[in-house]
């Protein structure tokens, strides 16, 4: 276990001695893999926190009384959001990758969720109530 | 030095990587702006399926059973959320084995001293095992079309009909091309070996990879668990 417990090296992320001013970039042979990644160790965490959410997702679905509860959709979006930015931070290493990977996913990300809620007000699925 | 400065920027760097002029690898950058033109894309497929949702005019439904006099046919809601979970899950751990193939293609190199170092350093045995669950995830979702086609629910029964087999259609079709994505990496395995040098490659495929595990997370939330 001891290879993989050991940080494995990134790849594809920032060249050492990046671009200045717009400079050609001449990535120093392996240099080039700067970005660590989680260890095995870690993997193997993120797995079992994935797998628990979703084993708490799966039962609180079966539990009436939570169901007809306000709690109940609010749990299921926040947990279901967790699961998300766990893969997406460590299984897709943007915790540890540049920060245009993180603008290139997070831009649109944020496009596609307003687009979602700003649908749901359009068509009624959504309401804020204003006044009494 | 080329004719065009422009092609110094994205001229291949040392062991065939494509830096640009921000240090990154372009393949890399791809694969980002890709996934989050797909993001739009599901978004718009999720948002379909929302408006639409408790605006189906005839059975079958997803959570609410009919019975008569409110059906002429009694209906019972028709989403498996067992057989779901189980599909999820295994999905959760094709995710799960595709960071460990990527792992093992990076550290090839790496002495192997324990069984446990040797089964974590087989990129061939991460690849088939993310294959496999995916084809089982995929064998899942044949199941769940062919149980609901049989209980009547097909895509013109009615609008839950029609947007749930587009949005879950969709993704079984991305989880599908991931699956021979990975095949084609399986077979370069086999004939000539990955290692470090092909590490960017398998990157970008777990990439995708991961990306249609995190739609199916916010699919499975929106579409079987809240009624």
């Amino acid at each position: 276990m001891a290879q993989q417990d050991s940080a494995p090296k990134g790849h594809g992320g920032h060249a050492s001695g990046a671009a200045a001013g717009g400079a050609h970039v001449a990535p120093a042979a392996d240099d080039a893999h700067a970005h660590a990644h989680p260890t095995w160790k870690q993997y193997k965490w993120v797995a079992l926190i994935l797998t628990a959410i979703t084993v708490v997702e799966v039962w609180i679905y079966y539990i009436p009384s939570f169901v007809a509860s306000k709690l109940f959709v609010p749990a299921l979006l926040i947990m279901s959001a967790v699961k998300f930015a766990i893969v997406v931070l460590f299984y897709m290493h943007l915790k540890y990758d540049a920060r245009l990977f993180r603008a290139l996913f997070t831009g649109p990300l944020i496009i596609a969720v307003v687009t979602i809620i700003s649908l749901m007000f359009l068509f009624g699925h959504l309401a804020i109530r204003v006044g009494s | 030095m080329s004719a065009s400065p422009a092609l110094d920027h994205v001229q291949a760097g040392a062991h065939g990587h494509h830096y640009t002029t921000t240090g990154l690898d372009s393949r890399k950058i791809a694969i980002w702006a890709f996934i989050g033109s797909e993001c739009m894309l599901f978004a718009s497929l999720i948002s379909t399926y929302l408006i639409y949702k408790g605006r189906s005019v005839v059975g079958p439904f997803p959570h609410e059973a009919c019975a008569p006099p409110a059906c002429q046919v009694p209906l019972k809601a028709i989403l498996n959320i067992p057989v779901t979970s189980a599909s999820t899950f295994v999905l959760l751990m094709s995710s799960l084995a595709m960071v460990l193939a990527l792992a093992a293609v990076e550290n090839r190199n790496l002495p192997k001293l324990t069984t446990g170092d040797r089964i974590l350093g087989s990129s061939k045995l991460w690849l088939w095992a993310t294959c496999i669950l995916g084809a089982t995830f995929l064998a899942f979702q044949a199941f769940e079309f062919t149980s609901f086609v049989h209980e009547g629910l097909s895509i013109r029964t009615n609008l839950f009909g029609s947007s749930f087999f587009t949005l879950t259609g969709f993704h079984g079709a991305h989880v599908t091309a991931g699956v021979i994505w990975l095949g084609t990496l399986l077979a370069i395995d086999y004939k000539r070996g990955l290692g470090p040098g092909d590490a960017i490659n398998v990157d970008i495929a777990a990439l995708y990879w991961h990306f249609v595990d995190v739609v199916w997370i916010a699919i499975f939330t929106l579409i079987y668990l809240i009624r």
